[in-house]
């Protein structure tokens, strides 16, 4: 049995529609960011497969998805750097009970 | 399009991704969560591999399967002040899984309309590490985008460091 490349498309967009889910739906901070990894999983899914299967030679995605990667990661290091510094100044890491900015 | 890949390592590869998402998103323990992500994170590794990415393949080991796994272990650690916090109610929302299905629904709708636009032949032998990193450095390469990118991660790294310094002496 040979795949090609709508496959890996479907398995990323399920993929990606699972992280979606677990970003609107989780109450834990930490919760908020895993889901969020599993969304840029997702995506980087989609930009190997494509390069593999469009552009081969000249490896465009894997390019775009190294970039994807070093935002994503950029993206869970701050993220968690916020947890932290708002879990320090008030004792509390679920997302509903973070409203010292409502106006 | 070009040849096609061992359809299955692929379906192994991807009924882990699925398994372990859905683990890490029904599971009580927030710790459990953790490792489950680190699980679909070593299952996309599996298939950059399959999809002859070994770089990346490489660098989604070093970055999600350690270095993002262990912090998040890390930052559940400190915010957890005792071992039954980590178990939480399992929040379940109607409107998000409506939301994740619907999004789910139009995305295979429209790729199953979808065809792969023709593109380059795959080379008899695929191309390797050392291809890559020649297309990085070559003349008009990624050079420039990749120093760019390396800028971020520090910026964001001396940035996630000040934050949690901040308040202390």
């Amino acid at each position: 049995m040979r795949v090609g490349l709508e496959p890996f498309l479907i398995l990323a967009a399920v993929l990606f529609s699972l992280g979606l889910y677990g970003a609107v739906s989780k109450k834990a901070t930490v919760m908020l960011l895993m889901s969020l990894e599993l969304m840029a999983i997702a995506i980087n899914i989609n930009l190997v497969a494509f390069s593999r299967f469009v552009t081969p030679r000249t490896m465009d995605g894997l390019f775009f998805a190294v970039f994807t990667m070093v935002v994503s990661a950029a993206e869970v290091g701050l993220g968690l750097a916020l947890v932290l510094a708002i879990y320090r100044r008030s004792r509390e890491s679920e997302v509903d009970r973070l409203s010292q900015l409502k106006g | 399009m070009s040849e096609t890949i061992n359809g299955v390592a692929f379906a192994i590869l991807a009924v882990m991704c699925v398994g372990g998402a859905i683990g890490m998103l029904f599971t009580k323990n927030i710790v459990h969560a953790a490792f489950w992500l680190l699980e679909v994170s070593v299952a996309a590794a599996g298939l950059f591999f399959i999809l002859n990415a070994d770089y990346v393949a490489l660098v989604q080991l070093l970055v999600y399967a350690v270095a993002v796994a262990v912090l998040m272990v890390f930052s559940i650690m400190i915010t957890l002040r005792r071992l039954e916090d980590a178990i939480r109610p399992r929040d379940f929302s109607a409107l998000a899984a409506v939301l994740g299905v619907l999004f789910c629904g139009v995305m295979v709708y429209v790729l199953l309309a979808f065809s792969a636009p023709a593109g380059q032949k795959l080379p008899a032998v695929p191309p390797d590490i050392a291809a890559f990193g020649k297309l990085l450095f070559a003349v008009n390469g990624w050079a420039l985008q990749f120093e760019i990118a390396s800028l971020i991660l520090v910026v964001a790294l001396v940035g996630a460091v000040w934050w949690t310094m901040e308040g202390e002496d």
